[in-house]
């Protein structure tokens, strides 16, 4: 173990220490922090993380609320609140740096980097029209109106859509699983390579859901495109995800490929996400187990590592150096003192029997 | 969770209860036909889709559907007729009896009132409480939920809570009366999944602490198995299958449900596991179809599906009941072909 005091991890500019962090991403965010200010107290909300995204490569952003998930995507596109929020750390995205760019040559950026809210009716200006809507991305972009249209015409189609079916429509007239599907339109009109996805089924029900987790996963592959997958629910995280970030308080605890992350999670956060998991399955009856807490207060986070309030494993050294993020013998790399090695709960041909030793 | 061998009798029944709505635009049938029975000290959990009529069925069973609702049918509680009840009876009857937690801790809880007031405020209506018993009792409540610090809670307001406490304030108010049904409607949805694990594992030590009777409502398969004895399934305001809970996970029998369970990403699943989807769209309350509900957007669908409403059939176990003309296990191509699109659904655009 080499304990090192959380102001050594890499700062921008700085070659990375963290082995898993690769320097042809597309998009390579380092020590991101975010502030936010309310009034004379500051919170905040993401503490430095580093994580990278490749090509045609999706990565799950898991945590629970208030953990920075959503924050962090935000970040990489500037869409934070610049009147009570600053931002430091960098964010590469193809070789340019975000940070310090104009808003007008960040706007050029955003035409390969897009974005997806959990919400898409309340993303939408309910009284334009959805064909407009979608071709919105373009107008800013000073396209002009011929290819306009047909761009809009193809993004429609990649959704499963038609102009017909929205023509003259306005966002009421359609489903929440349609409007999602709009909002992905508007998002891939403008021919993105990242697309953050910040909880986009987390609003829809069970079997609208299951459309557009698939509908997302054949555009992916189809156009190679990389997503930033937000989501609070680790089994749609598990679906779509080549590589998972599980964030806690602001920092990630754990990092890596999605099979060695839930085949043997390391960091005891992860696992206790896992464990929380709800499963369609019944073979076992479940029996009420530890109590896991909650999430201390973001405005005064424990010392050393942030988990320990929670953590069953928690020690002395815990509260008294910040683990980093350490390579684990399974090839992931998780920010804590005394790393689980055993296979996770509910992999993999064990799930039925394993789920219920976890909750027990 | 109490075994169904313990309980001792009925505690519910309800009996062809229907539901509709009458405007403009015609009749919305928001339930149809629903049968069900609770036994004392069991757990029931009943799972939905958006639309498909699980909370209106809560409140009809309730007698709090809107007042533009016309419920139909017979609610037996512990031996007594609901139906016939006048309002105020029934208010002063099941207020006492039933406990309910909501979706949305904070739309339930006054904002302007300190929480120990309103968890006791139950008690106070229903058995008189005088100040001092009810302050003893909403403490006693709090410590029972797990919030800490109860003396302290009681003199605060809901917005000092997270929503996780707040939703325990919520159990504790439901709990103010001992009553003898808990209905947990959407209770934890709202909730991180961690803290849904606490207020799940919560009601369940508290449903066999208490030997009370549970109901969980809820759109997430995940929450009802492994936690409830029985599940219903809805659909299209109907109780599509209903069984022990056991034997609805491992052997669904009917289309929807299977196709449902098939729907739900699993963490036990490799990445870029393709899901099963359900073509088509939910049924429209408005245009009920006379035969089965779920038959549109089935793809083993018959002309009789359309037509007519299939009998109550049970499997193997009989308690386990579907209403399906095609169950699964019936006919040959099973899982494999529901996959495929029935015709006339390919168009459409979920």
């Amino acid at each position: 173990m080499d304990p090192q005091p959380a102001g050594e991890t890499p700062v921008a500019g700085q070659a990375p220490s963290e082995g898993y962090l690769r320097e042809d991403a597309l998009l390579k965010v380092r020590d991101l922090r975010v502030t936010f200010r309310r009034g004379h107290r500051t919170m905040e909300a993401v503490a430095g993380v580093s994580f990278d995204v490749a090509r045609g490569e999706t990565l799950g952003l898991v945590g629970e609320s208030g953990c920075g998930k959503t924050t962090t995507g935000r970040a990489i596109l500037r869409l934070l609140p610049h009147e009570n929020s600053s931002m430091s750390g960098s964010i590469v995205f193809e070789g340019t740096d975000l940070g310090p760019i104009p808003n007008s040559a960040m706007r050029h950026v955003r035409r390969r980097l897009q974005m997806i809210f959990q919400d898409p009716l309340s993303s939408f200006n309910p009284r334009r029209k959805v064909w407009d809507i979608v071709g919105e991305g373009l107008v800013i972009q000073g396209v002009n109106r011929k290819e306009i249209a047909e761009r809009t015409d193809a993004a429609l189609v990649d959704v499963g859509m038609s102009r017909t079916m929205v023509e003259g429509r306005r966002p009421h007239q359609f489903s929440g699983g349609q409007c999602q599907r709009l909002a992905i339109a508007r998002a891939l009109a403008l021919g993105p390579e990242l697309i953050v996805c910040d909880e986009p089924v987390a609003s829809l029900d069970v079997s609208v859901q299951a459309h557009v987790i698939n509908l997302l996963q054949d555009i992916r592959e189809r156009k190679n495109l990389a997503l930033i997958f937000i989501s609070h629910d680790l089994a749609v995280v598990r679906n779509v995800s080549d590589r998972v970030a599980v964030m806690y308080m602001g920092k990630i605890v754990e990092i890596g490929e999605a099979d060695k992350v839930y085949a043997r999670p390391a960091h005891p956060y992860s696992r206790t996400l896992l464990e929380a998991v709800p499963m369609p399955d019944a073979s076992v009856k479940l029996k009420p187990g530890r109590v896991a807490g909650e999430m201390p207060s973001p405005s005064s986070p424990p010392s050393g590592c942030r988990f320990r309030t929670r953590c069953p494993r928690a020690q002395q050294i815990c509260t008294d150096v910040e683990p980093p993020l350490r390579p684990m013998p399974q090839g992931q790399w998780a920010a804590c003192h005394f790393p689980h090695d055993e296979p996770a709960p509910g992999v993999i041909g064990t799930a039925s029997k394993d789920s219920a030793t976890a909750a027990s | 969770m109490t075994g169904s061998s313990e309980s001792s009798g009925r505690l519910l029944e309800v009996e062809d209860l229907s539901c509709e709505f009458v405007s403009d635009a015609g009749i919305a049938r928001v339930l149809q036909g629903v049968n069900l029975t609770l036994d004392k000290g069991s757990t029931l959990g009943i799972v939905g889709e958006s639309g498909s009529g699980k909370s209106m069925l809560m409140k009809s069973i309730l007698g709090i559907a809107p007042r533009t609702a016309k419920v139909t049918g017979r609610v037996i509680f512990d031996g007594v007729d609901l139906s016939t009840m006048k309002e105020g009876e029934r208010r002063k009857f099941l207020g006492r009896r039933i406990g309910i937690v909501f979706q949305n801790p904070m739309t339930s809880l006054n904002p302007v009132v300190r929480v120990g007031r309103q968890i006791e405020e139950a008690g106070r209506y229903h058995f008189g409480w005088a100040k001092a018993e009810g302050r003893r009792i909403a403490i006693e409540l709090m410590a029972s939920v797990g919030l800490p610090d109860p003396e302290e809670c009681y003199t605060q307001y809901p917005h000092q809570f997270s929503g996780g406490m707040k939703q325990r304030i919520m159990i504790a108010t439901a709990l103010a009366c001992k009553p003898d049904l808990l209905i947990a409607d959407e209770a934890t949805t709202a909730l991180d999944v961690t803290v849904q694990k606490n207020i799940l594992d919560l009601l369940q030590t508290i449903q066999q602490d208490r030997r009370m009777s549970m109901i969980l409502v809820t759109h997430n398969l995940g929450i009802v198995a492994g936690r409830t004895d029985e599940t219903a399934v809805m659909y299209g305001g109907r109780i599509v299958e209903c069984g022990p809970t056991e034997s609805l996970f491992l052997d669904p029998r009917h289309r929807y449900t299977e196709a449902l369970i098939g729907a739900i990403p699993r963490t036990d699943q490799p990445a870029h596991t393709r899901l099963r989807v359900i073509p088509g769209r939910p049924p429209e309350q408005l245009r009920p179809i006379p035969g089965c509900p779920f038959a549109p957007r089935c793809s083993v669908a018959e002309a009789r599906c359309t037509e007519s409403t299939p009998p109550v059939q049970s499997g193997a176990d009989a308690r386990h009941t579907f209403v399906c003309y095609v169950p699964v296990g019936t006919i040959g191509p099973g899982a494999a072909a529901a996959t495929t699109t029935p015709a006339g659904a390919s168009t459409e655009v979920i």
